[in-house]
Protein backbone atom coordinates (compact mmCIF):
# COMPACT_ATOMS: atom_id res chain seq x y z
CA UNK A 1 0.00 0.00 0.00
CA UNK A 2 1.56 3.24 -0.79
CA UNK A 3 0.46 6.67 0.71
CA UNK A 4 -1.61 7.81 -2.14
CA UNK A 5 -3.85 5.30 -1.85
CA UNK A 6 -3.33 5.32 2.17
CA UNK A 7 -4.91 9.06 1.57
CA UNK A 8 -7.66 8.10 -0.85
CA UNK A 9 -9.09 5.88 1.91
CA UNK A 10 -10.83 3.91 -1.14
CA UNK A 11 -13.12 6.99 -2.34
CA UNK A 12 -13.89 7.99 1.66
CA UNK A 13 -11.00 10.45 2.09
CA UNK A 14 -13.40 13.67 2.15
CA UNK A 15 -15.08 12.26 4.86
CA UNK A 16 -12.30 10.66 7.01
CA UNK A 17 -10.06 13.48 6.98
CA UNK A 18 -12.74 16.12 7.18
CA UNK A 19 -13.92 14.04 10.77
CA UNK A 20 -10.29 13.73 12.02
CA UNK A 21 -9.55 17.24 10.00
CA UNK A 22 -12.46 18.57 12.70
CA UNK A 23 -11.64 16.47 15.73
CA UNK A 24 -7.66 18.02 15.00
CA UNK A 25 -8.92 22.03 14.71
CA UNK A 26 -11.29 21.35 17.76
CA UNK A 27 -8.60 20.52 20.21
CA UNK A 28 -6.04 22.96 18.97
CA UNK A 29 -8.51 25.80 19.47
CA UNK A 30 -9.51 24.63 22.56
CA UNK A 31 -6.51 24.55 24.12
CA UNK A 32 -4.92 28.05 22.50
CA UNK A 33 -8.45 29.57 24.01
CA UNK A 34 -8.18 27.90 27.62
CA UNK A 35 -3.84 29.35 27.69
CA UNK A 36 -5.41 32.59 26.11
CA UNK A 37 -8.14 32.74 28.67
CA UNK A 38 -4.84 32.25 31.29
CA UNK A 39 -3.02 34.99 29.91
CA UNK A 40 -6.18 37.59 30.16
CA UNK A 41 -6.49 36.42 33.44
CA UNK A 42 -2.90 36.85 34.77
CA UNK A 43 -3.06 40.34 32.85
CA UNK A 44 -6.29 41.16 35.07
CA UNK A 45 -4.62 40.11 37.96
CA UNK A 46 -1.29 42.30 37.50
CA UNK A 47 -3.34 45.37 36.76
CA UNK A 48 -5.30 44.71 40.00
CA UNK A 49 -2.71 44.41 41.97
CA UNK A 50 -0.69 47.42 40.39
CA UNK A 51 -3.83 49.53 41.29
CA UNK A 52 -3.60 48.62 44.92
CA UNK A 53 0.34 49.06 45.34
CA UNK A 54 -0.82 52.90 43.78
CA UNK A 55 -3.30 53.27 46.14
CA UNK A 56 -1.20 52.19 49.33
CA UNK B 1 -6.12 6.23 57.27
CA UNK B 2 -8.47 8.78 56.44
CA UNK B 3 -8.08 11.13 53.79
CA UNK B 4 -9.57 15.19 54.30
CA UNK B 5 -11.39 15.95 51.32
CA UNK B 6 -12.18 18.81 52.29
CA UNK B 7 -9.00 19.99 51.94
CA UNK B 8 -8.89 19.06 48.30
CA UNK B 9 -12.44 21.07 47.83
CA UNK B 10 -11.03 24.45 48.85
CA UNK B 11 -10.18 26.07 45.31
CA UNK B 12 -6.18 27.65 46.54
CA UNK B 13 -5.29 23.30 47.33
CA UNK B 14 -6.63 22.26 44.38
CA UNK B 15 -5.41 25.12 41.84
CA UNK B 16 -2.00 23.63 42.74
CA UNK B 17 -2.97 20.17 42.39
CA UNK B 18 -4.46 20.76 39.18
CA UNK B 19 -1.40 22.27 37.67
CA UNK B 20 0.52 19.33 39.33
CA UNK B 21 -1.72 16.79 37.51
CA UNK B 22 -2.33 18.25 34.25
CA UNK B 23 1.08 17.21 32.52
CA UNK B 24 0.68 13.70 32.96
CA UNK B 25 -2.86 13.54 31.40
CA UNK B 26 -2.04 16.12 28.81
CA UNK B 27 1.30 13.43 27.92
CA UNK B 28 -0.54 10.41 28.22
CA UNK B 29 -3.39 11.42 26.10
CA UNK B 30 -1.16 13.02 23.26
CA UNK B 31 0.53 8.91 23.50
CA UNK B 32 -2.99 7.47 23.58
CA UNK B 33 -4.01 9.74 20.36
CA UNK B 34 -0.57 8.57 18.62
CA UNK B 35 -1.82 4.51 19.37
CA UNK B 36 -4.75 4.79 18.85
CA UNK B 37 -4.73 6.63 15.70
CA UNK B 38 -2.21 3.71 14.61
CA UNK B 39 -4.01 0.99 15.45
CA UNK B 40 -6.97 2.63 14.21
CA UNK B 41 -5.77 3.36 10.51
CA UNK B 42 -2.66 0.87 10.55
CA UNK B 43 -3.68 -2.58 11.93
CA UNK B 44 -7.59 -2.59 12.40
CA UNK B 45 -8.89 -4.03 8.96
CA UNK B 46 -10.67 -2.73 5.95
CA UNK B 47 -15.03 -3.43 6.94
CA UNK B 48 -16.23 -6.24 4.40
CA UNK B 49 -19.52 -3.85 4.89
CA UNK B 50 -18.56 -0.29 5.16
CA UNK B 51 -14.89 -0.25 3.09
CA UNK B 52 -12.58 2.66 4.75
CA UNK B 53 -15.40 4.58 5.51
CA UNK B 54 -16.02 2.49 9.19
CA UNK B 55 -12.72 4.47 10.20
CA UNK B 56 -14.37 7.51 11.07
CA UNK B 57 -15.93 5.34 14.45
CA UNK B 58 -12.35 5.76 16.00
CA UNK B 59 -13.30 9.47 16.66
CA UNK B 60 -16.96 9.31 16.30
CA UNK B 61 -17.94 6.50 19.36
CA UNK B 62 -14.95 8.24 21.74
CA UNK B 63 -16.55 11.97 21.03
CA UNK B 64 -19.90 10.66 21.87
CA UNK B 65 -19.65 8.59 24.91
CA UNK B 66 -17.59 11.26 26.06
CA UNK B 67 -20.13 13.90 25.49
CA UNK B 68 -22.46 11.90 27.38
CA UNK B 69 -20.44 10.98 30.45
CA UNK B 70 -18.86 14.72 30.57
CA UNK B 71 -22.41 15.58 30.48
CA UNK B 72 -23.18 13.43 34.00
CA UNK B 73 -19.71 14.23 35.69
CA UNK B 74 -20.51 18.08 34.97
CA UNK B 75 -24.34 17.74 36.31
CA UNK B 76 -22.80 15.31 39.32
CA UNK B 77 -20.54 18.38 40.02
CA UNK B 78 -23.16 21.03 39.51
CA UNK B 79 -25.41 18.82 42.54
CA UNK B 80 -22.56 18.52 44.77
CA UNK B 81 -22.25 22.04 44.53
CA UNK B 82 -25.72 22.82 44.94
CA UNK B 83 -26.19 20.51 47.99
CA UNK B 84 -22.90 20.89 49.96
CA UNK B 85 -22.45 24.66 48.61
CA UNK B 86 -18.89 23.90 47.65
CA UNK B 87 -17.83 26.55 45.19
CA UNK B 88 -15.05 24.17 43.52
CA UNK B 89 -17.18 21.44 42.63
CA UNK B 90 -19.13 24.55 40.96
CA UNK B 91 -16.13 25.69 39.33
CA UNK B 92 -15.39 22.41 37.95
CA UNK B 93 -18.93 22.01 36.47
CA UNK B 94 -18.21 25.41 34.74
CA UNK B 95 -14.71 24.45 33.56
CA UNK B 96 -16.43 20.53 32.13
CA UNK B 97 -19.08 22.46 30.15
CA UNK B 98 -17.38 24.04 27.06
CA UNK B 99 -15.32 20.80 26.59
CA UNK B 100 -18.74 18.49 26.70
CA UNK B 101 -20.38 21.14 24.48
CA UNK B 102 -17.17 20.73 21.68
CA UNK B 103 -17.48 17.06 22.04
CA UNK B 104 -20.91 16.78 21.37
CA UNK B 105 -20.22 18.78 18.23
CA UNK B 106 -17.32 16.73 17.25
CA UNK B 107 -19.80 13.64 17.72
CA UNK B 108 -22.46 15.69 15.20
CA UNK B 109 -20.02 16.50 12.91
CA UNK B 110 -18.71 13.29 12.48
CA UNK B 111 -21.36 11.58 12.08
CA UNK B 112 -22.78 13.86 9.92
CA UNK B 113 -19.70 12.78 7.60
CA UNK B 114 -20.56 8.83 8.09
CA UNK B 115 -24.17 9.33 7.87
CA UNK B 116 -23.72 10.80 4.28
CA UNK B 117 -21.77 8.24 2.36
CA UNK B 118 -23.37 5.35 4.36
CA UNK B 119 -27.33 6.09 4.24
CA UNK B 120 -26.99 8.98 1.85
CA UNK B 121 -28.13 11.75 4.40
CA UNK B 122 -25.85 14.27 6.59
CA UNK B 123 -28.58 14.43 8.80
CA UNK B 124 -32.35 12.42 9.76
CA UNK B 125 -33.96 13.33 12.59
CA UNK B 126 -33.93 9.80 14.19
CA UNK B 127 -34.36 9.49 17.89
CA UNK B 128 -30.35 9.23 18.59
CA UNK B 129 -29.44 11.98 16.22
CA UNK B 130 -32.10 14.53 17.83
CA UNK B 131 -31.30 13.09 21.22
CA UNK B 132 -27.26 14.24 20.71
CA UNK B 133 -28.34 17.63 19.37
CA UNK B 134 -30.32 18.04 22.65
CA UNK B 135 -27.04 17.40 24.54
CA UNK B 136 -25.27 19.89 22.10
CA UNK B 137 -28.12 22.52 23.30
CA UNK B 138 -27.84 21.22 27.17
CA UNK B 139 -24.70 22.51 27.20
CA UNK B 140 -25.02 25.75 25.55
CA UNK B 141 -27.98 26.08 27.56
CA UNK B 142 -25.97 25.82 30.95
CA UNK B 143 -23.03 27.92 29.69
CA UNK B 144 -25.08 30.81 28.37
CA UNK B 145 -27.24 30.94 31.58
CA UNK B 146 -24.47 30.92 33.76
CA UNK B 147 -22.35 33.96 32.04
CA UNK B 148 -25.68 35.92 31.95
CA UNK B 149 -26.38 35.99 35.72
CA UNK B 150 -23.92 37.75 37.36
CA UNK B 151 -23.27 37.33 40.82
CA UNK B 152 -21.16 34.05 40.27
CA UNK B 153 -22.72 31.56 43.13
CA UNK B 154 -26.35 32.11 41.97
CA UNK B 155 -25.23 31.86 38.58
CA UNK B 156 -23.99 28.27 40.04
CA UNK B 157 -27.08 27.78 41.41
CA UNK B 158 -29.49 28.13 38.66
CA UNK B 159 -27.42 26.29 35.94
CA UNK B 160 -26.90 23.73 38.26
CA UNK B 161 -30.80 23.04 38.06
CA UNK B 162 -30.66 22.97 34.62
CA UNK B 163 -27.36 20.62 34.40
CA UNK B 164 -29.85 18.27 36.78
CA UNK B 165 -32.71 18.30 35.01
CA UNK B 166 -30.85 17.94 31.53
CA UNK B 167 -29.21 14.63 33.04
CA UNK B 168 -32.62 12.88 31.95
CA UNK B 169 -31.23 13.26 28.56
CA UNK B 170 -28.33 11.27 28.77
CA UNK B 171 -29.85 7.92 29.08
CA UNK B 172 -32.49 8.50 26.37
CA UNK B 173 -29.75 9.08 23.70
CA UNK B 174 -28.35 5.90 25.07
CA UNK B 175 -31.27 3.87 24.91
CA UNK B 176 -32.81 5.68 21.92
CA UNK B 177 -31.12 3.07 19.74
CA UNK B 178 -33.25 0.22 21.37
CA UNK B 179 -36.56 2.36 22.50
CA UNK B 180 -37.18 3.65 18.98
CA UNK B 181 -36.99 1.98 15.25
CA UNK B 182 -34.02 4.31 14.41
CA UNK B 183 -31.57 4.73 11.47
CA UNK B 184 -28.76 5.46 13.66
CA UNK B 185 -27.12 1.09 14.07
CA UNK B 186 -27.45 -0.14 18.04
CA UNK B 187 -24.23 -1.17 20.09
CA UNK B 188 -22.00 -2.93 18.85
CA UNK B 189 -20.38 -3.12 22.10
CA UNK B 190 -22.87 -4.74 24.94
CA UNK B 191 -21.49 -6.38 28.24
CA UNK B 192 -22.32 -9.70 26.37
CA UNK B 193 -19.95 -9.54 24.35
CA UNK B 194 -19.32 -7.18 20.70
CA UNK B 195 -19.46 -8.09 17.20
CA UNK B 196 -16.17 -6.56 16.38
CA UNK B 197 -12.94 -7.26 15.24
CA UNK B 198 -10.63 -7.55 18.34
CA UNK B 199 -7.98 -4.72 16.72
CA UNK B 200 -11.40 -2.66 16.19
CA UNK B 201 -12.10 -2.74 19.53
CA UNK B 202 -8.57 -2.06 20.97
CA UNK B 203 -8.22 1.41 18.47
CA UNK B 204 -11.43 2.55 19.80
CA UNK B 205 -10.76 1.88 23.69
CA UNK B 206 -8.02 3.89 23.32
CA UNK B 207 -9.18 6.85 21.20
CA UNK B 208 -11.77 6.70 24.05
CA UNK B 209 -8.84 6.41 27.26
CA UNK B 210 -7.12 9.29 25.28
CA UNK B 211 -9.83 11.36 24.23
CA UNK B 212 -11.13 10.80 28.28
CA UNK B 213 -7.78 11.79 29.51
CA UNK B 214 -7.32 14.88 26.81
CA UNK B 215 -10.94 16.43 28.81
CA UNK B 216 -9.63 15.86 32.05
CA UNK B 217 -6.49 17.79 31.02
CA UNK B 218 -8.07 20.60 29.10
CA UNK B 219 -10.93 21.04 31.80
CA UNK B 220 -7.80 21.27 34.72
CA UNK B 221 -6.12 23.84 32.51
CA UNK B 222 -9.96 25.96 32.93
CA UNK B 223 -10.69 25.45 36.46
CA UNK B 224 -7.19 27.23 36.96
CA UNK B 225 -8.50 29.98 34.89
CA UNK B 226 -11.68 29.69 36.37
CA UNK B 227 -10.44 29.73 40.44
CA UNK B 228 -7.74 32.87 39.62
CA UNK B 229 -10.95 34.89 38.30
CA UNK B 230 -13.03 34.23 40.98
CA UNK B 231 -10.74 34.06 43.93
CA UNK B 232 -9.22 37.26 42.31
CA UNK B 233 -9.56 39.07 45.65
CA UNK B 234 -8.42 36.49 48.05
CA UNK B 235 -4.66 36.67 49.67
CA UNK B 236 -3.69 33.17 48.26
CA UNK B 237 -4.01 34.75 44.81
CA UNK B 238 -1.83 37.83 44.84
CA UNK B 239 0.78 35.53 46.37
CA UNK B 240 1.53 33.42 43.58
CA UNK B 241 4.37 33.65 41.70
CA UNK B 242 3.01 33.97 38.18
CA UNK B 243 0.63 36.74 39.94
CA UNK B 244 3.52 38.61 41.61
CA UNK B 245 6.26 38.97 39.51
Amino acid sequence: MNWGEFFAMKGYAWYIWGSYGMALLIFIVEIMMVRHRRILTLQQLHLMRNAEDDMT
Amino acid sequence: MAINWFKYSSPSTFYGVAGKMMPWFAWSAAILFVVGLYIGFFVAPTDIQQSEAYRIMFIHVPASILSMFIYLVMAGYAALGLIFNTRLSSMMASALAPTGALLAFLSLWTGALWGKPMWGAWWVWDARLTSELILLFLYLGFIALHASIDDPRRADRASALLAIIGSVNVPIIYFSVQWWNTLHQGASVKFTGTSMHVAMQQGMYTMMLAVWLYAIAVSLLRVRCIILERECKAQWVSELTEVRR
